[in-house]
């Protein structure tokens, strides 16, 4: 399978013309080369997928494939990188969900950015991307992941700070590469003290179970703890910057600052999951030398998407309700690995944070192209400048309307059959925490459809000029998200990507499965009391019908006390509190570091005054301190 | 005594030649002839280069005064292609009206100093290794106030010999309590003989301060900034990379061919000048405004992160030493390239200048983002692979919490470095600097700088080889 090789080297050929180009082509003819371009990626991404999962299983296992894999700088005797392509079923299954994203982003960008300036720019940076991003997860060796995923932030900051006119958009795509850059310094500390120890950088010999390879870390601890757990935790907080994990998520609703279609390919799909798949790469060193991280890596999903689903709620800017939806889904990602074990049903968990990865991909990006196709429609981000779109958008309402079925969990959408699964993964590690993600389930349906009756029903909102649905570009990449959306959910999932590779057949489970069903029903139901119409309709027919005035008035009760309990009290004291403390506790520790170093400056820079006299003075008292340091202490 | 053996000095010879050469054309060229000054100094040189840039066996001549060991010709030709590169960027600036009469000068003053570093480099003995560091630093108060008439140039010059020689006279100073408690001058004889007296220690310390000074290194570092933005952007690039490179090298071959006895005084003592270095540097270049100052406490830095390749006093130390001196030329020589063309063509150098650069030159700002995400060690650039090589190399011999240090400190400068892309790519400005053509020299050196960025991290030969002829405690 020499041609995946292509799969790299496509978008990086595109990259490199493109931004050699310049402004130098028509912007129509720099978009169509970089859509044409990805197409063939994605055509041979379907075509590598299609082969390895026919051909590529030898007694009822998938095989690892290195198609390409050459050493590339040799570091000491024992420790070399490489760099190279590999192939197994979740790297496989991210090429999918990579190149099908970015190549409907591609798309759809043909209409959405039409007109912008530095529209070559923008294509040649998405190329350059797709690239970082499909390197990532072909990566052999986890030292080649880390230079892509290196690359992947710079890319993502270049196209967050695209509308470089805006100063917030700068601030976002500022501070979204330095959090991240915080968190990679884990990252590659982890990296340096495992391969430190096991004398290798590949993931083969990492993963392989073979227990010799971690027998240099027999013995060795740290503050008590184990330094194979420390740097398996340090490496998870490389994965939680970029997976945007609490605390490391501020900087994720602030690049909503960017063009959304790019939202809906690095911090829908792509990029935010890479967290999710490192952990998963590295999935059998947590579960068999430090199963204490794993547990703290459920703790850490469970509480980052309760968190992020309650903030969620409260939200009137639309991208960033969708931008806390996906940190929470993210968080539920991130429980199933945590709650998995290795092999067979075991792995249930393992599995379904992979499938819902996948099946989130595409709905997600769905629901950020549709919030993109209203956002070009009405010119707003804000909830209350829209309402009653359906009638002026109806693909945009009718594929919106379908992600959201897809994320509130409604069979046969795709949402339902990745979230029951993790769902019933939590349930059995823990009833607790089966009751705990099922909780937060529901309030994603709440919230989704608060934000899809606000947009497309309700009161009409007064526009400068009739919205319009978007151009056919816009609207395709919609469909097609949309039919994956619906049909994802029955690929065999378990067939194909498991822990152990060992194909294995799950099975609804149909307790949790009715459970969950009957929770996104409710929520679902309260979200169409409170927000498909406005008060109005209630007083229409109170005075037409009388009689039915008192169950209305007495409905309106209930929505009184669910008003109260909801905006009253669980907003008030819940809600706000966490988004202040979110604003300003975690934001201001940021700061803080920041203003710090700023104030440390300042008080320093007295010294360099110009004075040679009182250089050579400073140079001498160094000189002697120096001296009597070394030969006094 | 037979002198032929001196011929083994291939290197020093040919530049010798090369600046005789150079400066009789000088004298007696026409005018026409003047035209092909530069080509031809430059194409000399880069002979030279090729020609002794293959190592040869170790010897030593002139009863140990001179030691040659394979390394050498590395670092030698790593300080050559920076000076070409440098003479290329100031191609254009020599050629003005008012300088072309003090080309010659500039091309013999440069090459002195390159001879200067040769002879240091080289060195078995403190006498000829303080000959070297002098014949590098006189000509280079020179090239600093070369445009005397400039009161900012000549204050730098003035500035610059006034700390280069309290430096000298402490290291001379230095070097005397060595042979006052040993009775030798020569580095193989002392190896021995210093054990760790406290007089030898505070020897070592008066001594080494000289070569702090040359690395600029808190808290020897404060004439840096001052002299980095008085003298003409060339030059600043020559101090902060060709001065800097060679100082190193020998500090770390100095460390352990003579001081290895004194390896529990020297490795704390940088220990702390590392963190100083890196600290403080990186603190005050946050605030800076002026480009070339920024310059300067980034080269500061910079150094600082060297300092923990000298620290492992191992092979592997020597490794990434001199391939981090040879990233750091790419990096540093491509951001003052496109600062002094930008300079030049415009007299402007503070970053709020730099304000929506990349609207109006593209390729020079690309050029310089490439640079300082090189610098600020962002993969897959060089100079991620050069820190990434240093750090493990401290890490190796156990200085953990070093390398912790440093490594957040690589987060603050990031944080700097992205100001000035910033800068470029995002801020808007109503009227950012008009558009400037550089000259064929100009884009050579940059089109050279940028391969070398893109290119020297992901050539793994480049490393191999030079591992290959290390040598550490």
């Amino acid at each position: 399978m020499q041609y995946t090789l292509l799969i790299l080297a496509l978008p990086l050929l595109n990259f490199i013309v493109l931004g050699l180009v310049d402004s130098k082509w028509k912007p129509k003819v720099a978009g169509t080369i970089g859509t044409l371009v990805l197409t063939i990626v994605a055509a041979l991404s379907y075509y590598a997928t299609y082969e390895y999962f026919s051909f590529h299983k030898v007694n009822g296992v998938f095989e690892k494939l290195m198609p390409f894999n050459m050493e590339w700088l040799r570091f000491t005797d024992y420790l070399h990188i490489n760099l190279g392509i590999l192939l197994d079923p979740i790297s496989v299954m991210m090429l999918v969900v990579v190149s099908t994203v970015s190549l409907m982003v591609h798309i759809y960008s043909l209409g959405y950015m039409k007109g912008e300036r530095g529209f070559e720019r923008y294509y040649a940076f998405l190329s350059l991307f797709t690239f970082s991003m499909l390197g990532l997860v072909l990566a052999t060796n986890i030292f080649q992941m880390y230079i892509f995923w290196e690359l992947v932030g710079v890319s993502s900051y270049l196209l967050i700070g695209f509308y470089y006119t805006k100063p917030s958009a700068v601030a976002a795509a500022k501070k979204a590469f330095i959090v991240t850059r915080f968190a990679d310094l884990g990252f590659l500390i982890g990296i340096l003290l495992l391969s430190y120890f096991t004398k290798t950088f590949d993931f083969e010999a990492l993963t392989s179970g073979n227990a010799s390879v971690f027998a240099g870390f027999t013995g060795v601890s740290f503050m008590g703890i184990s330094v194979l757990s420390w740097a398996m935790a340090l490496i998870f907080i490389g994965g939680a910057g970029k997976s945007a994990m609490f605390p490391l998520h501020i900087w994720l609703p602030d690049a909503m600052e960017g063009p959304t279609p790019v939202s809906a390919l690095i911090h829908a799909a792509t990029m935010v999951v890479a967290g999710v798949y490192l952990v998963a790469r590295l999935f059998p060193i947590y579960d068999l030398y430090t199963p204490g991280v794993l547990h703290g890596i459920a703790y850490v999903g469970a509480f980052t998407s309760l968190f992020a689903a309650i903030i969620a709620v409260v939200q009137t800017d639309i991208k960033r309700v969708l931008a806390f939806s996906t940190i929470s889904q993210i968080g539920f990602m991130m429980v199933a690995l945590g709650v998995s074990k290795m092999g067979g049903e075991q792995g249930l968990g393992y599995m379904a944070s992979m499938f819902h990865l996948f099946t989130h991909a595409m709905f997600k990006a769905l629901l950020f192209l549709g919030a993109g196709s209203v956002i070009h429609a009405v010119h707003s981000n804000e909830m209350n400048h829209m309402g009653g779109l359906r009638k002026y958008m109806p693909i945009t309402n009718i594929t919106f309307l379908i992600a959201c079925l897809a994320i509130a969990g409604i069979p046969p959408f795709s949402g339902f059959f990745s979230k029951d699964e993790i769902l019933t993964a939590a349930f059995q590690f823990s009833p607790y925490f089966g009751a705990l993600m099922t909780f937060t389930a529901g309030l994603t349906a709440f919230y989704m459809f608060r934000l899809y009756y606000s947009i497309f029903w309700g009161k009409e909102h007064k526009h400068q000029h009739t919205p319009h649905e978007s151009p056919l570009v816009m609207a395709l990449p919609l469909v097609f998200l949309a039919l994956v959306t619906v049909f994802a959910g029955f690929i065999p999932f378990g067939e194909l990507v498991s822990s152990d590779r060992v194909p294995f057949h799950s099975e609804l489970d149909l307790t949790v499965a009715s459970i969950s069903v009957i929770v996104a029903l409710f929520s679902i139901t309260l979200a169409t009391i409170f927000y498909r119409k406005e008060s109005k309709i209630p007083s229409l027919l109170a005075t037409k019908f009388s009689g039915l005035h008192k169950a209305a008035s007495s409905r309106f009760y209930v929505d009184e006390v669910y008003l109260f309990i909801t905006k009253k009290v669980i907003f008030n004291n819940v809600s706000r509190p966490i988004a202040w403390f979110d604003r300003h506790i975690i934001d201001g520790t940021m700061n803080g570091f920041a203003s710090t170093t700023q104030w440390g400056s300042l008080k320093i820079k007295g010294v360099q005054s110009g004075q040679v006299q009182q250089y050579a003075y400073v140079f001498l008292l160094g000189t002697l301190v120096i001296a009597a340091l070394v030969l006094f202490v | 005594m037979d002198y032929s053996s001196f011929l083994q000095m291939h290197e020093e010879f040919s530049l010798l030649g090369i600046m005789v050469f150079l400066l009789v054309y000088d004298i007696f060229a026409g005018e026409k002839a003047m035209k092909y000054f530069q080509p031809l100094a430059l194409i000399l040189l880069v002979i030279h280069t090729i020609y002794n840039a293959i190592p040869r066996d170790a010897f030593s001549i002139a009863g140990g005064m001179f030691e040659y060991v394979p390394m050498q010709s590395y670092v030698k030709a790593i300080l050559n292609i920076g000076t070409i590169v440098i003479l290329l960027q100031a191609h254009k600036f020599l050629n003005e009206e008012t300088n072309r009469i003090k080309r010659g000068e500039f091309y013999f003053l440069i090459f002195s100093t390159l001879l200067g570093m040769y002879f240091m480099i080289s060195s078995g003995n403190f006498l000829m290794f303080f000959i070297g560091l002098e014949t590098a630093s006189i000509p280079l108060t020179t090239l600093i106030a070369f445009d005397k008439y400039n009161r900012k140039s000549a204050e730098a010059g003035a500035k610059y010999i006034l700390s280069a020689v309290f430096a000298s006279s402490i290291s001379v100073f230095g070097m005397s309590l060595i042979y006052g408690s040993t009775g030798t001058l020569y580095f193989s004889d002392l190896a021995t003989l210093i054990t760790g007296t406290p007089l030898q220690i505070m020897a070592f310390v008066f001594f080494s301060v000289g070569l702090f000074f040359k690395i600029s290194l808190v808290p020897f570092h404060l004439w840096a900034p001052d002299v980095y933005e008085g003298s003409q952007t060339n030059i600043t690039a020559y101090l902060s990379v060709i001065s800097k490179g060679s100082a190193v090298f020998v500090l770390f071959t100095l460390l352990i061919k003579v001081f290895g006895h004194l390896v529990h005084q020297w490795q704390p003592i940088l220990y702390g000048l590392a963190i100083a270095s890196i600290t403080v540097a990186n603190l005050f270049a946050i605030r800076q405004q002026n480009l070339k100052r920024f310059l300067a406490f980034s080269s500061i830095s910079q150094a600082g992160y060297i300092l923990l390749a000298i620290i492992s006093g191992s092979a592997m130390g020597m490794a990434s030493l001199v391939y981090y001196v040879l990233v750091y030329m790419f990096s540093n020589l491509a951001a003052f390239g496109v600062i002094s063309v930008i300079e030049e063509r415009t007299g402007k150098v503070q970053i709020s200048d730099y304000n929506g650069l990349y609207q109006t030159n593209p390729r020079l700002s690309f050029v310089l983002m490439l640079a300082l995400f090189s610098l600020a060690g962002i993969p897959p650039f060089a100079g991620f692979f050069s820190k990434f090589f240093v750090f493990s190399a401290a890490a190796a011999q156990g200085f953990y919490v070093l390398v912790f240090i440093a490594l957040l400190n690589t987060i603050i400068s990031l944080y700097y470095y992205l100001l000035i892309i910033k800068a470029m790519y995002l801020n808007q400005n109503e009227n950012p600097i008009e558009k400037v053509s550089s000259d064929w020299a100009v884009k050579l050196s940059l089109a050279f700088c940028t391969l070398g960025i893109l290119a020297v991290g992901l050539i793994s030969g480049i490393y191999g080889q030079i591992s290959l002829l290390s040598f550490g405690m």
